[in-house]
């Protein structure tokens, strides 16, 4: 039997280090990384969390996962982000854009960085995923087409500027994230 | 390549949910819809490692002992085959003795320890134990209902091997009556379940002359006994 989840209450920011949201950072582990990458391409992630009621979501840890620009989780780059949400339900993550990742029974998954998110009122937290919009090969991706067709949307990011991607995540209701179970 | 091997389900009851009727937060972040049951790929399969400084020591800060009672805290972490993660950060964060947390939006009236910070960090070692210093926690109030109050806990953050092993939870201490009146605590079901998030009173962790010890072991998600049922979503 594992281990029960609790919430993470409103204040694991004393876990919070605001530089992870950069995970290109200077000082941190994948540094120079932008270089290493041949068509590494440094991107933004950014979204809103809101509630059922539409309500600004303002004390999320959220949590991002992802492979390299080769798609690679075993390499020296490492897709790993924590960032809080802030006063108007923000998150935000520098990073570079993952590559195609082997899924299972040589398929291919289409580029996607998986997001967890923890908060106060979730006693376990929530599993979703970020995919990249106009990307080939989300039409053939084997997560995107177990999603009814008219809920895939929650889960496509949309550029603002170039390499900019905004994903928001609504919690409950109308348009809701499709959420995972691993 | 051989596809990566699925994780366990949760026996039912001994995960909370995330709608909970007692525990008012839940009700408008909790999702309607059902979850996608999702295949395990390399993404749930791997996780970050640290290279990080440990914080074994939350007892002190600046040289300056914390105010309250010390205790160390220490366990294995497990998988459900049994298996030690090795090497894997344990975060961990509290309230002061006080029951009061060193953070902007913890306004209880109970006064802050400038030499207690309340979180902590440190690394499982080969045979996956991890060990702490800290001070008790106190038990603090919260709006859920009428004179609600938290039983006295420690909340831990790990990483397993594979991202769909991340576990956030809380370690309760034994005899705490509030732990029957807690809707986060109740919230699961199994008394098995809950119990096992409770710490035990370790007379050899307990150190003499310095601070009483408590064990509380974690387990993460295991492998699935049925690979072939899980392996196709
Ligand atoms: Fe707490």
């Amino acid at each position: 039997m594992s281990t029960a989840h609790q919430t993470s209450g409103p204040f694991w920011h004393l876990i919070d280090f605001p530089e992870w949201a950069d995970l290109l950072r200077a000082d941190g582990p994948n540094a120079g990384a932008p270089q290493t990458y041949a068509g590494g391409e440094r991107i933004t992630l950014q979204g809103t969390v809101t509630d059922g009621d539409g309500a600004l979501v303002t004390d999320a840890m959220i949590e991002i996962w992802h492979a390299d620009p080769d798609g690679r989780y075993d390499g020296a780059f490492q897709g790993f982000g924590r960032c809080a949400t802030d006063a108007e339900g923000r998150f935000r993550f520098t990073t570079l854009k993952p590559g195609p990742v082997p899924g299972r029974g040589n398929t291919l998954q289409a580029p996607h960085v998986q997001i967890a998110i923890f908060a106060r009122g979730l006693l376990r937290h929530l599993t979703t995923r970020l995919y990249f919009a106009e990307e080939p090969l989300n039409e053939s991706d084997p997560l995107l087409s177990l999603v009814p067709p008219e809920r895939r949307c929650t889960l496509i990011a949309t550029p603002t500027v170039p390499g900019t991607w905004q994903l928001d995540i609504r919690l409950q209701g109308g348009a809701e994230t499709v959420f995972l179970e691993l | 390549m051989s596809d990566p091997i699925p994780y366990a389900r949760a026996i039912p009851g001994t995960q909370p949910p995330l709608d909970s009727a007692s525990y008012g937060s839940t009700h408008r972040r909790a999702p309607r819809q059902e979850p996608i049951r999702a295949p395990v790929t390399l993404t749930e399969a791997t996780s970050p490692r640290f290279a990080l400084p440990s914080h074994a020591d939350m007892s002190r800060l600046d040289g300056h002992a914390a105010m309250g009672e010390r205790i160390i805290v220490a366990g294995r972490v497990l998988d459900e085959r049994g298996t030690p993660l090795r090497g894997s950060m344990v975060e961990v964060w509290q309230a002061n003795a006080a029951g009061r947390y060193h953070h902007a939006r913890d306004q209880h009236d109970a006064p802050l320890d400038p030499h207690f910070s309340g979180q902590g960090r440190v690394f499982t070692d080969e045979e996956g134990w991890y060990r702490f210093t800290t001070i008790r926690p106190g038990a603090y109030p919260w709006r859920n209902h009428h004179n609600a109050w938290r039983p006295v806990h420690i909340h831990f953050s790990l990483f397993g091997q594979g991202f769909a092993q991340r576990l956030v939870t809380q370690m309760y201490f034994p005899g705490d009556p509030l732990l029957a009146l807690d809707p986060i605590f109740l919230a699961t079901a199994d008394e098995k379940a809950r119990e096992r998030l409770i710490a035990s009173f370790d007379l050899d962790i307990t150190q003499p002359e310095f601070a009483l010890g408590y064990r509380f072991d974690i387990t993460l998600r295991g492998p699935s006994a049925t690979p072939f049922e899980e392996g196709e979503a």
